[in-house]
């Protein structure tokens, strides 16, 4: 209430230090037997559950669109066979064509291809779903990577189509330049947070109507627009910044994946290993403590901020010089990977490759609901709803446990630590 | 006496009351004005006088040559005001040369933090009559001050009602990201049953569904103490999923059978709607803007003057110290977040049935978080919030206004969309810095 009182510290959140000792004390853990394990709520267990319980409120969502269900129900007295039959071909339908357009259909021309679009749905995910987590890490809530991304795929974009250079430089700058743009936007907020205290949620949102009109701007201007200057789209980067293709010129799946693989692996071994990962993981825990042990919080805000914003830049690089997007850009190159970034790194549980899996399993998903509309005419939008459902099950591990009737194990938890605002 | 100290007050108050003191144990505190920082000081001057120079020498060297017409009415004025103009250049330099008298006042001796904000008040207004005055010299349409205003309050009122209700939530200690999710879905709901009932069921629903939507968060939140931030990500994301879903599966293909609601018409308040300028920009308003002004003025009454709004507060700073004194805690949460979902409901109402009819997929495309800033940004007071989202909408009406006028220079649209973003920055890293959620914002509350 009163703005004159002394700024007043929030409690030590006691959550960081119990997971502080918990993953010190990881090495010397009781080991369990895996009939524990499965009646237990491990992480593993209640990722499981939580998804075959958001598949089931999906098939309640597929029956109650069908048509041919509702006309069956509409004699359900006379043969309630009927309905049920309908109801059960729908949700059959509807699963065997996310699984067809995601890993495996025997029916396509090319038998890899759905697992090829996969990963170029999931590459960016991957990526800005570990900046997302990164900032999680350090106690700040990353909503910007719409607008980090969307920074860094039209500054790697003009770099493409506007420079000439030879063959291999070309790429490494454009991919150098996409790293910047995204770098700098999420500076911004890193810097803003740490020199004036302004919250990162706005100051990130914020950004990122910034970036979409700055883009939009762009896409009009005669040096960026593509000729005839009718269309929102830019020019299209030249055939040295292009990433070649893993699987053949026909699968759109490119180096970038590769990209991901590494900015997962360098991730995993910041938190692990590196000196300001564990900057950033205290700073993230306790950041009273974090001062008090004499480490700058002002200075690692504005580095991870950097690094986040890297992060995002790389999903940016991914999508312009990718196949993602035809190698323009446009108001959409971003692809709509923000926000579902944040729901990967919550499903991701705060660790590098929790969420390169998260990624995979959320690419997958985006993958499979192109074929679910064309094969069943359900509509794609059902996918969100099965990833959202997803999280909320996983993010409540307490309705697992009351649902399946779960142990509470000490394994459970997850090191995600969105902090609310005083944080 | 500042008011807030006179808020800060209540909290005790009742306490004060039973205690004798002799007047030897008095103490009486005085309110000190803090003082900024030198540097921050210069800073913030230095920033005013080039705001001021830009207003004093880039607008007034690019104006046209006319004097600027102002219309005060809006659409449909009960009793018009005759239009007015201003000499051009001179009006602009006036406020050109005041915003660098004030900038300089802030470098000679700096203004303590509360007289701050009056100052950053000061310097936006004088910059915005500069600005329009600067928009209207080419002299071909004069400057619609009307309905530039009636505009505002239009784009603003979603805003207000989400930003209330996150004043709900989080003055009892909820964190509600989910304003978009909730507005969302009382959009779909309001257009939904205003089409197949009425647009009074279609405003209901979408109250209900708002509220439902909130039981939701706040079942997770305090039952199963799911991290509130990531709980309204979810929810949001559910929320654009399961209302994109159910617009494919209803309404895309339906002819407009499900998604073609009337809307609600101005009702004209009979005296009051008839005063020049304010009468209809304030009393010529939809139903659903009436319930905002209810809305916000009894939260800004009932937080401050009431039981509930005493223990709301209690609760949302010091859960603990408030069961102490027998207060339940996790009811009156639960209440509170239920009713605020209702109110991101009504907002999601105005959307719809409130405005254009229609549903369409992600209509709010970010309008629960503009709301959200809103709320921070007014530092989680409802007047903060109300002013914060007034200043918005009224950003977003003013780039609607200035694309359809012919300026002396031409201003892409884009970048003039930019402009309240920009502001917004500014105004948080300046003027708000670091602010001060309730203190037990976002803590799941365990007995015991």
């Amino acid at each position: 209430m009163t703005d004159e009182g002394p700024e007043q510290q929030p409690a030590p959140p006691e959550r960081g230090d119990v997971l502080v000792a918990e993953q010190e004390a990881g090495g010397q853990k009781t080991r369990d037997t895996i009939g524990d394990i499965l009646r237990s709520d491990h992480p593993a267990v209640v990722t499981v559950l939580a998804v075959i319980c958001a598949m089931i409120v999906g098939a309640i969502l597929i029956i109650a669109s069908d048509s041919a269900t509702r006309e069956a129900a509409g004699y359900f007295t006379a043969a309630p066979m009927d309905t049920i039959s309908a109801a059960w071909d729908a949700v059959k339908d509807a699963y065997i064509a996310l699984f067809q357009g995601a890993i495996y259909n025997p029916n396509a021309p090319q038998a890899l291809s759905p697992i090829s679009e996969t990963l170029v749905y999931a590459t960016p995910l991957i990526l800005a779903g570990l900046s997302v987590t990164l900032a999680f890490r350090a106690g700040l809530f990353n909503i910007g990577a719409q607008g980090q991304i969307l920074m860094s795929a039209a500054l790697a974009g003009y770099i493409g189509f506007a420079w000439h250079l030879p063959a291999g430089i070309h790429i490494i700058v454009a991919i150098v330049g996409g790293i910047v743009g995204g770098a700098i936007w999420a500076a911004v907020a890193g810097l803003l947070k740490a020199k004036t205290g302004a919250h990162e949620v706005i100051t990130t949102i914020m950004l990122n109507y910034i970036a979409v009109f700055f883009v939009n701007w762009l896409l009009t201007e005669r040096w960026f627009q593509a000729p005839p200057y009718n269309q929102a789209q830019s020019r299209t980067v030249a055939g040295n910044a292009q990433f070649w293709h893993l699987m053949g010129s026909d699968l759109r799946v490119n180096f970038s994946f590769i990209l991901a693989i590494a900015a997962t692996v360098f991730v995993w071994w910041l938190l692990k290993y590196g000196t300001f990962g564990f900057r950033v993981r205290a700073v993230g825990a306790n950041q009273d403590a974090a001062r008090t042990a004499g480490m700058s919080v002002a200075s690692t805000y504005i580095g991870v901020m950097i690094v986040v914003g890297a992060l995002c830049g790389l999903a940016g690089v991914s999508q312009i010089l990718g196949t993602a997007n035809n190698y323009q850009v446009t108001a959409s190159v971003d692809g709509g990977v923000g926000f579902t970034a944040i729901t990967v790194a919550l499903l991701g549980r705060g660790t590098a490759w929790g969420t390169f899996a998260a990624g995979l399993l959320f690419g997958a998903l985006s993958a499979g609901s192109g074929q679910l509309q064309v094969a069943t005419q359900t509509p794609p939008d059902l996918v969100q709803v099965l990833q959202a459902l997803v999280v909320i099950f996983i993010a409540a591990p307490g309705l697992i446990r009351l649902i399946f009737r779960l142990r509470r194990s000490k394994s459970a938890g997850s090191a995600v630590l969105a902090k609310g605002w005083n944080g | 006496m500042s008011p807030e100290l006179g808020k800060s007050d209540a909290i005790v108050e009742s306490s004060v009351d039973t205690v004798e003191v002799s007047p030897g144990e008095v103490v009486t505190q005085h309110l000190v004005e803090v003082r900024m920082s030198t540097r921050r000081r210069i800073g913030i001057g230095v920033a005013i006088i080039v705001i001021g120079l830009i207003v004093a020498l880039a607008l007034a060297a690019s104006a046209g040559s006319h004097s600027t017409r102002f219309d005060l009415n809006g659409a449909n004025p009960g009793v018009s005001v005759p239009k007015f103009s201003l000499p051009g250049v001179t009006v602009i330099v006036i406020c050109g040369v005041l915003i660098v008298l004030l900038g300089i006042a802030q470098l000679a001796r700096g203004f303590g933090k509360r007289t701050m904000r009056w100052v950053g008040i000061g310097v936006a207004v004088l910059f915005l009559l500069g600005f329009l005055t600067w928009a209207g010299t080419e002299g071909k349409q004069p400057i619609q001050v009307g309905s530039l205003l009636q505009q505002t309050l239009f784009l603003a009122t979603p805003l207000i009602l989400g930003a209330m209700a996150g004043v709900m939530c989080e003055k009892t200690g909820v964190i509600n990201v989910a304003i978009e999710g909730q507005m969302l879905f009382g959009a779909f709901a309001g257009a939904l049953f205003g089409t197949i009932a009425s647009n009074w069921v279609g405003l209901l629903a979408a109250v209900v569904i708002g509220a439902l939507v909130g039981a939701l968060l706040a079942v997770f939140a305090i039952k199963f103490m799911v991290n509130q931030v990531i709980l309204g990500v979810v929810i949001n994301a559910f929320a654009l999923g399961l209302t994109g879903y159910l617009f494919d599966a209803i309404m895309a293909n339906n002819g407009g059978g499900t998604n073609q609601p009337s809307v609600f018409n101005p009702i004209k308040i009979p005296v009051l709607g008839d005063i020049p300028v304010v009468g209809s920009l304030l009393f010529d308003q939809t139903i659903i803007t009436y319930l905002m002004y209810v809305i916000v003025i009894v939260i800004d009454v009932m937080l401050v003057r009431s039981r509930w709004g005493l223990r709301t507060r209690a609760v949302g700073e010091h859960p603990k110290a408030a069961d102490t004194v027998g207060i339940n805690v996790l009811r009156l949460r639960y209440q509170n977040v239920i009713i605020g979902g209702g109110i991101a409901g009504l907002a999601g109402a105005a959307l719809t049935i409130g405005s254009v009819g229609q549903f369409n997929k992600n209509m709010t495309s970010g309008q629960g978080f503009i709301a959200l800033a809103a709320l921070i940004f007014g530092r989680w007071t409802p007047r903060g919030a109300l002013g914060a989202a007034l200043f918005f909408g009224f950003a977003s009406a003013l780039q609607t206004a200035l694309s359809l006028l012919a300026t002396p220079v031409n201003i892409d649209s884009n970048l003039l969309q930019m402009l309240p973003y920009l502001a917004t920055i500014f105004a948080v890293a300046g003027l708000v810095g670091r602010v001060r959620a309730p203190a037990a914002d976002g803590e799941p509350y365990v007995k015991g």
